[in-house]
């Protein structure tokens, strides 16, 4: 049993590590400026009292409600065109379209692996002919490229899970295949649905590459690029209001992300997984 | 039967023209791209055939670029592996407090890739970092001296590996995890019945069971890595003096703060290689389980 005690001491030291930098965020964000920028001190500790200062500058003096704003509003609109898109699609790739399906889903997926990186000089180009630059929309227009391939794929898993039986009961019953969809699976999916959603708005929440490239006013920021980047001024950086700023962005994510974590993991490894 | 599949596709077009619009025209775009002398705001562009790409390899920047990529993605890719395979089987188990670890070896995933990585700027601070001041109360660096994580080279990529380590091993693990919890019981059992201690039965049965999805976690992390600017991008612009630079920011810094566009493409396009042999093992894994 000498492996178990191992164990406790591995997992212990990796949750210590990997949670660290959090811990940090919020002790910095709850110390007083003096207190952070005194060498002599302790940094673990409080040597001063805790304050709520740089919370209340982040909410009351920068744009960080504004970039939640933004955030928020791309968010809501690109899970509004996945679904739209992805819902049906996964739906006939599921049940209607046999082996091409099977491949074209597949295909599907493979455009979930090509890069921002790769893309943004020539996106730029094309945001730029759609006349965006500088507009919350172009985020609207492009993020779907990696949204709709993660949530079809996701959601093809999902209602191959589903039991034919039901459709077919309800075709007997003298409704067209797109009215069973409609009535009988789109309500039994459900649950299927508020986790692609909540996935798809959290890539949103990640992205970094095209919001830097594509967005260059300050009040139009996402919170992703605003933070780390624009409530920096010149080469002063206000650790206080960055890392209440960071935490606050992660932890809600976080919590979501535990709630759900198994289903993305099955869609994520369907085939691999037997 | 007929009508179905007309059903089908009609129900599929709008998600594949959506995505092959807008991401198949940018691809074609990024090739004539390359090919061109095109830079922001010139009107007229002209062919020059591989020049950009000639031009590219020739410089040195570019040349250490390629060279920190591969670098970057292997090193943090196997520290991920290595990681994420013994901390998924010290996971496998219930045991008291399971979700609350859970939870906490999720956070650097789950962040914001850029969020994570200004938090770790502030961590490694060259006058406040915690670290150096954990490291100096533990006598292992003179705090007189400390060293400038993100201000020497050779720091500055350790430093710019390690954060990426921190941040793909959580979703390693739980892909491990995954495929852990997919293994019937009994098999390992059998085995520590015969005698077999914990690390033997893990190494010599439990992870060839699970091959096919390290393979899939692994081909997750080369991918997310190679292509990944934001981490350098925030920790260190691909300083000092280039020294983390890697392909996706030199793309970026080239085609986007420079206004070379045709340049950047081409450094973008040197990435698409890589993508394409991640893709084609991929579709193999797929193809085999779909035999058995």
């Amino acid at each position: 049993m000498r492996a178990r005690g191992v164990l406790r001491l591995v997992v212990a030291a990796f949750a210590l590590v990997l949670s660290f930098p959090f811990y940090w965020m919020l002790l910095t964000s709850l110390k007083r400026t003096s207190d952070l920028y005194n060498v002599e001190n302790n940094p673990l500790l409080f040597n001063e009292a805790p304050t709520l200062e740089h919370w209340r500058f982040l909410f009351v003096e920068t744009l960080f409600p504004r970039w939640f704003a933004n955030t928020a509003l791309v968010g809501v609109a690109v899970v509004a065109i996945t679904l739209v898109l992805a819902v049906p699609a996964a739906y006939a790739l599921a049940r209607l379209t046999g082996r091409w399906g099977e491949r074209a889903g597949i295909g599907m997926f493979l455009m979930y692996l090509v890069p921002p990186t790769l893309l943004f000089i020539p996106m730029s180009r094309v945001v730029a002919v759609l006349g965006l630059q500088d507009s919350l929309w172009a985020l609207v227009v492009v993020y779907p490229t990696f949204t709709v391939p993660f949530a079809t794929w996701l959601l093809m898993g999902f209602f191959k899970s589903i039991p034919k039986d039901l459709e077919d009961a309800a075709m007997v019953d003298g409704l067209s295949r797109f009215s069973a969809f409609v009535k009988v699976i789109v309500p039994v999916s459900f649950s299927g649905l508020v986790t692609v959603s909540i996935f798809a708005f959290t890539l949103v929440l990640q992205e970094f590459v095209y919001a830097l490239t594509f967005i260059s006013s300050a009040s139009l920021q996402t919170v992703g690029v605003g933070v780390p980047i624009y409530l920096v001024r010149g080469d002063v950086y206000y650790w206080g209001e960055l890392m209440a700023a960071c935490l606050f962005a992660c932890v809600p994510v976080a919590i979501v992300y535990n709630l759900f974590l198994d289903r993305l993991i099955q869609g994520f490894t369907v085939g691999a997984v037997k | 039967m007929k009508r179905r599949s007309l059903l089908g596709a009609a129900l599929v077009a709008p998600a594949f023209a959506y995505v092959a619009l807008l991401v198949g025209l940018p691809v074609v775009l990024s090739l004539f791209l390359s090919v061109s002398d095109a830079r922001v705001g010139s009107e007229e562009t002209r062919f020059v055939g591989l020049a950009n790409f000639a031009g590219a390899l020739a410089t040195p920047a570019f040349r250490a670029a390629l060279a920190h990529s591969f670098l970057f993605t292997l090193i943090s890719q196997i520290l991920v592996i290595a990681g994420a395979t013994l901390l998924a089987l010290s996971l496998k188990e219930a045991f008291r407090g399971r979700g609350l670890v859970r939870f906490l070896v999720l956070l650097p995933w789950v962040a914001p890739i850029s969020l994570g990585a200004i938090g770790w700027k502030w961590l490694l601070d060259s006058i406040y970092s915690v670290v150096n001041w954990a490291l100096a109360a533990a006598h292992l660096v003179d705090p007189m001296n400390p060293p400038m994580w993100l201000g020497e080279p050779r720091l500055a990529m350790l430093s710019v590996v390690l954060v990426h380590t921190w941040r793909t091993l959580p979703f390693a693990t739980v892909i491990l995890l995954a495929g852990l919890t997919s293994i019937p019981r009994d098999i390992p059992e059998a085995a520590a019945v015969d005698g077999g201690g914990f690390w033997r039965t893990h190494f010599t049965i439990t992870l060839p069971m699970i091959r096919p999805i390290v393979l899939v976690a692994l081909l997750f992390g080369v991918v997310f890595t190679f292509t990944d600017m934001t981490a350098v991008y925030i920790l260190t612009r691909g300083g000092p003096a280039d020294a983390t630079q890697v392909l996706p920011s030199l793309a970026f810094f080239t085609g986007i703060l420079g206004g070379d566009l045709a340049g950047g493409a081409a450094i973008s396009l040197f990435l698409f290689p890589l993508l394409l042999a991640g893709a084609i093992v991929l579709l193999r894994i797929a193809r085999r389980s779909e035999v058995t």
